[in-house]
C-alpha cells in the first residue's frame, strides 16, 4: 500500500470548509449521522471487432451524494452541482427524512484529511491512444493466428480513474484515487458442430503498466484455444458428480456459496442461511476464507472503502468455523462495532452497502495434479463464468465456461457450457481437497443494481459432489 | 419543441467543417422508497442529466466515429466531451459501413408515455404505498417470516437526439414500480418469493397484486425437494418465458448476426421454431412498458415480424448493422444510456398468444416441471453456441396439476432445440418491465438435473 500522506488542503474536489458546512447543515435537523461523498471519474474504453478499431469512448462523471441517517431511516440525494449551494440543496433533500422540524446547524469536527494516493505507476490518461490500439491489434493478430477455426475476435480495453472524497459527521475525512485497467479477448471458433466461444479477462487496480505485451498475448492465445477446444465438446453430464475446480476462477464458488451470505446487511435482516452461525462449523476444516481489500493491485483492492474506512483483511471462515461477517458503517453501528472496510458503492449516485473486495480460499497442501489423479470420474472446471445466489435459501449456481470430463484420474473430453447448482452450507462441507497452486481472477459483482469490481481466488480444489446441469445422463 | 431538443440542436452548431455530429441529451428525476418494519429504511430522490456526443469523419476507406459522454450538462463538461469525441474519432479504423442515421421517411407514431402524476404525487403518498405494501405482505400469511425489501420507485425522463445528418427526435417517459421480496418459513426451512406491480404512474399500481404474488411464490415453495434427474416438458411462467424470449431476441440482433455471433446467422427463411411461434417486435404498441416512438438513433420505431409461424423472417437492425447486411435500419437502435453507442436490439418483443390459460396448459402437458424462477442466466446461457443451462425453482406438474415444489435443480437444452420444441403458448400475456412481454409457454425435451 502507498504511504498515507496527511495534509490539510490537497487539490480537493471540494474545499474542506465547504464539506464542513454541508455536514453541519445535514446534521442540523436532528440527524444521527451525515456523510458527503464527492466523486470525479474519468473512463476510457476502446473496442476492436472484425479487425477494426470500432470505437474509442471517453466519459467523465462528477458529482456528490449526501446521506443523512435519522434513527432507522436513511435519506439520500445526489447532485452534479459541486458548488456550495448545490451541495447544500442535496443536503436539504437528504435531510428531509428528519421530520422533527428542528432548525439550525450542528458543528461537525473533521479530522485531518487522510489522502490515499494512487498506486498506479502509469496513469492510463498518459498513455497515447495509439499504444492502446497497438496492444489490441496485437491481441487480435495472436488470437487469429492461433487456429484456422477462429472466425471472430473481439478485444476490449477499458480504464478508469476515480477520485473521491468522503467526509462524515464522526469526523472521517478521506480521499483516494483508484485507477483500474481492464483488457479482455473474446473469440468465436467455427467447426462442424456449430460455434463455440472463448474468453479471457485481465483486470487489476493498477495503471497501464499492468498490460504488458506478454500478458495480452497470453490472454489472446488462451481465449482462442478455449474456443477451439470447445468445438469438440460434448454435452456435460447431469446429476451429482465430483468436481475439481482449477485455481483462480473457482473462487467464484465461495463468492456465491457463502460470500454474499456473510454480508451483514443480509445477516441483520435474517435473510441469510449463515445468520447466527458465528462460532459454528459451517464448512469443511480445509476451508479458511478471507475477504481482503488490502491485496495490492488486485481487481477488488481498495486503500480505503467508499465510507472512508481503510481496506482490511478479514478472516470469515477459519478451518471451517465461521468467525465473522463483513460490515459497512451503518450495519456495524447498529451492532456497536467497527466497519470491516466493506462499505462500497458503484458511484456517487448510489448508497453504500456491504460488498466483498477480494474473497479467497487459503491454499492447502495437496498437489493439484494429485487431486485430479485421485478422482476416478468427475468434472474438471478450468474456468468459471459467473454465478448467482439466493442468500436466504443458500442455493447458488455458477457457470462453467471451460470444463472437461475426468476419467480414470485423467482430464479427457471437453464439455459444453453449463451451470452447476448447490446449496452453500452443504457444498462448503464437501470440500475434500485443496491444493497449493493459489491464483486469483477478476470479476464484476452485481447486488441491488450496483456493480463493483471484486477479486476471487483459490487453489485447485475438489468437491466430493455437486449437481452438474448438463444434458447427458 | 422541447427545451432539451432545442439545446441539442444548438450544440450541433459546434460541428466543424468536414465532420458530422450527433448529440444525445437526457435528463431525469428518480424517487426510491424502501420500507422496513413499518418505517422508511431508505428514501432517495435525485435528478440527473447526461450528454453523449458522437463525431463522424469521412475518409477514403469509409467513416470513423469517436464517442464521449459526460454526467452533467454544464458548459465545461460539454466542451470536454466534444473535444474527446473528436480526438477519439481519429483513432478508429475507417469503415465503409459506418454512418449516422438519416431520416428515412417513416413517421413516428404518437404515444403518450409520460404521466404527470408521477411528479405531482406527494412523497408522503409514495412512502405510504411502500409501507402499506410491506404491511400487507406481513399480514397476508402467517408463514411470512421476513419482508427484506418493500420498495416503491418511479422516474420521469426525457431525451433528445439531434444530428447534422437531419435527425431531430425528442421523447419522454415515466414509470412507477412496486416490488417486494419476502421470506416464508415453515419452521424448518426458508423460501423466497418476489412480487411486483408496474405502470407509468402511481395510480396504475396494485399493492395487492405485488403482495399476493410474492406471498404465493414464497409459500408454495415451502417443503421444496431436490428431484432426481429426468427429461421432459418444462412449462415457463410469463416472467421466466420473458427471459427466454429476451435471449432469443438478442440472437436476432442484426449486430450479432453480421458479426457471426448468433446461432441464427445464415438461416433466414428457414424453420427455426415450432409453427405456433410468431415473434414480433413492436415498440409502437403502447401496452409495452418499453414502447417508444423513436429508437436510440432518433428513427421512428416500427412493427417488425421476426419469426412467422416458425420461419425466420428478418433480423432487427440499426443504421450501421443494416448497412453491413446490405439493408437498412429497422428502427431498432438501442443504447445503454448516452454513454453507449447504438447497436441493434429488440425493443418490445412478444410471441403471439395461443388459446390456453395456464391451468389448461398444465392439463395438456400432464407431467413435467413448472419453472417460476431462473438463476445463472448470465453464466449458463451462451447465445452464440446456443448452449442453455440454468438453475430453477418451481413445482412439478403431475397428472395435469401442480404438485410438489422443487429446488436446487438445473434445466438444460440448447436454444436452437428449445425453439423447435415449443409445444404450447398461453393466452395469459403479462406486460412486464424490460423489453419483453410474455405468456406461459411449454417446451419439450428439457433435461432436468437433480440428485
Amino acid at each position: 500500500m502507498g504511504a498515507i500522506i496527511l495534509k490539510d488542503m490537497p487539490e480537493a474536489l471540494v474545499p474542506r470548509d465547504v464539506v464542513q458546512r454541508v455536514l453541519n447543515e445535514s446534521m442540523g435537523r436532528g440527524a444521527d449521522f451525515a456523510e458527503v461523498f464527492v466523486e470525479d471519474r474519468a473512463n476510457a474504453s476502446a473496442s476492436l471487432d472484425q479487425r477494426r478499431i470500432q470505437e474509442l469512448s471517453s466519459g467523465r462523471s462528477r458529482g456528490a451524494g449526501v446521506r443523512v441517517v435519522v434513527g432507522e431511516t436513511t435519506g439520500f440525494a445526489h447532485t452534479t452541482d459541486l458548488s456550495e449551494s448545490g451541495l447544500l440543496t442535496a443536503a436539504t433533500a437528504a435531510a428531509a427524512v428528519a421530520r422533527d422540524g428542528r432548525a439550525g446547524v450542528r458543528e461537525v469536527n473533521l479530522s485531518d484529511l487522510r489522502d490515499y494516493p494512487s498506486i498506479a505507476d502509469v496513469s492510463p490518461s498518459s498513455v497515447p491512444k495509439a499504444r492502446k490500439i497497438e496492444l489490441m491489434m496485437r491481441a487480435d493478430e495472436i488470437a487469429r493466428s492461433s487456429a484456422d477455426a477462429i472466425s471472430q475476435v473481439q478485444v476490449g480495453l477499458a480504464d478508469s480513474t476515480r477520485r473521491f472524497l468522503v467526509a462524515n459527521s464522526e469526523g472521517v475525512f478521506a480521499a483516494d484515487e483508484q485507477v483500474r485497467t481492464r483488457f479482455a479477448v473474446s473469440c468465436v471458433a467455427v467447426g462442424d458442430g456449430g460455434m463455440q466461444t472463448g474468453y479471457r479477462p485481465l483486470a487489476a487496480t493498477r495503471g497501464f503498466e499492468y498490460l504488458t505485451t506478454e500478458a495480452i498475448e497470453e490472454a489472446a492465445r488462451g481465449a482462442a484455444n478455449q474456443a477451439v477446444t470447445k468445438l469438440s465438446a460434448r454435452p456435460a453430464p447431469s446429476g451429482d458428480v465430483p468436481v475439481v475446480l482449477a485455481g483462480g476462477s473457482g473462487g467464484i464458488l465461495f463468492h456465491e456459496a457463502c460470500g454474499h451470505g456473510l454480508e451483514a446487511d443480509a445477516i441483520m435482516k435474517q435473510a441469510s442461511v449463515y445468520t447466527g452461525k458465528v462460532g459454528q462449523q459451517v464448512a469443511s476444516p480445509l476451508v479458511t476464507l478471507v475477504d481482503d481489500g488490502t491485496m495490492t493491485g488486485e481487481w477488488g483492492y481498495l486503500a480505503v472503502d467508499d465510507e472512508g474506512r481503510p481496506g482490511a483483511r478479514n478472516v470469515l471462515i477459519e478451518n471451517g468455523i465461521l468467525t465473522d461477517y463483513m460490515w459497512d458503517y451503518l450495519r456495524a453501528r447498529k451492532e456497536g462495532r467497527a466497519s470491516s472496510g466493506n462499505g462500497r458503492r458503484q458511484s456517487y449516485q448510489h448508497l453504500p452497502m456491504v460488498r466483498m473486495t477480494n474473497t479467497y480460499l487459503l491454499a492447502g497442501d495437496s498437489d493439484a495434479d494429485e487431486i485430479v489423479a485421485q478422482t476416478p470420474r468427475g468434472v474438471y472446471v478450468a474456468q468459471l463464468g459467473g454465478g448467482q445466489v439466493n442468500t436466504a435459501t443458500g442455493d447458488f449456481v455458477f457457470g462453467a465456461t471451460a470444463a472437461f470430463m475426468i476419467e480414470n484420474g485423467r482430464i479427457t473430453t471437453p464439455l459444453r457450457d453449463c451451470n452447476l447448482i448447490g446449496n452453500g452450507p452443504e457444498i462448503l462441507r464437501r470440500v475434500d481437497a485443496v491444493a497449493t497452486d493459489f491464483s486469483t481472477t477478476p470479476g464484476t459483482c452485481g447486488k441491488d443494481g450496483q456493480q463493483v469490481a471484486v477479486g476471487c481466488g483459490q487453489a485447485t480444489m475438489r468437491l466430493s459432489g455437486i449437481t452438474v446441469g448438463g444434458t447427458a445422463s | 419543441m422541447s427545451e432539451l431538443l432545442e439545446r441539442a440542436r444548438t450544440l450541433l452548431e459546434r460541428a466543424a467543417d468536414g465532420e458530422q455530429m450527433e448529440v444525445y441529451l437526457s435528463r431525469g428525476v428518480e424517487t426510491e422508497v424502501q420500507a422496513y418494519q413499518g418505517g422508511v429504511e431508505n428514501l432517495s430522490s435525485s435528478s440527473s442529466a447526461e450528454i453523449g456526443i458522437r463525431i463522424l469523419i469521412d475518409g477514403p476507406q469509409g467513416a470513423r466515429v469517436g464517442t464521449a459522454y459526460a454526467g452533467s450538462l454544464d458548459d465545461e463538461a460539454i466542451a470536454e466531451a466534444l473535444e474527446n469525441a473528436r480526438d477519439n474519432a481519429v483513432f478508429a479504423t475507417e469503415d465503409e459501413f459506418v454512418a449516422f442515421a438519416r431520416p428515412d421517411g417513416v413517421a413516428p407514431v404518437s404515444l403518450s408515455l409520460s404521466d404527470p402524476t408521477v411528479s405531482s404525487t406527494s412523497m408522503d403518498d409514495k412512502v405510504a404505498m411502500a409501507i402499506e405494501l410491506e404491511a400487507m405482505v406481513r399480514a397476508g400469511d402467517s408463514r411470512i417470516r421476513q419482508v427484506d425489501a418493500a420498495n416503491y420507485s418511479d422516474y420521469v425522463s426525457e431525451a433528445a437526439i439531434a444530428s447534422t445528418t437531419g435527425i431531430v427526435a425528442a421523447f419522454d417517459r415515466s414509470g412507477s414500480y412496486l416490488s417486494v421480496e419476502v421470506i416464508a418459513s415453515d419452521g424448518d426451512e426458508d423460501q423466497t418469493g418476489w412480487g411486483l406491480s408496474v405502470g407509468r404512474a402511481p395510480g396504475d399500481l396494485s399493492i395487492e397484486t405485488a403482495a399476493s404474488d410474492a406471498i404465493r411464490r414464497a409459500t408454495r415453495m415451502l417443503g421444496a425437494v431436490k428431484p432426481g434427474s429426468s427429461k421432459g416438458v418444462a412449462v415457463f411462467d410469463p416472467r421466466t418465458a420473458a427471459t427466454l424470449w429476451s435471449i432469443v431476441g438478442g440472437a436476432l440482433s442484426g449486430d450479432a448476426v453480421v458479426r457471426g455471433r448468433s446461432f441464427f446467422a445464415g438461416r433466414l427463411g428457414e424453420e427455426v421454431a415450432a409453427s405456433l411461434v410468431t415473434l414480433v417486435d413492436d415498440p409502437t404498441d403502447a401496452r409495452h412498458f418499453s414502447a417508444s416512438a423513436y429508437d436510440a438513433e432518433g428513427l421512428a420505431c416500427r412493427r417488425n415480424e421476426l419469426i412467422t409461424s416458425g420461419r425466420l423472417q428478418q433480423f432487427v437492425y440499426d443504421t450501421v448493422s443494416g448497412r453491413r447486411a446490405g439493408t437498412s435500419s429497422t428502427g431498432n437502435a438501442v443504447r445503454g444510456g448516452v454513454a453507449g453507442s447504438p447497436s441493434a436490439g429488440c425493443r418490445a418483443l412478444q410471441v403471439e398468444s395461443g388459446e390456453y390459460d395456464q391451468d389448461e396448459i398444465f392439463r395438456r402437458v400432464g407431467n413435467g416441471v413448472f419453472v417460476e424462477s431462473l438463476t445463472g442466466v448470465h453464466s449458463g446461457v451462451n447465445p452464440i453456441s446456443g448452449d442453455f443451462s440454468v438453475g430453477i425453482t418451481g413445482l412439478m406438474i403431475r397428472d395435469g396439476v401442480l404438485a410438489e415444489p422443487i429446488r436446487e435443480v438445473t434445466i438444460a437444452s440448447t436454444l436452437q432445440r428449445m425453439l423447435l420444441d415449443v409445444l404450447l403458448v398461453g393466452n395469459d400475456v403479462q406486460w412486464l418491465p424490460g423489453t419483453t412481454a410474455a405468456q406461459t409457454i411449454a417446451v419439450d425435451n428439457i433435461a432436468l438435473s437433480g440428485s
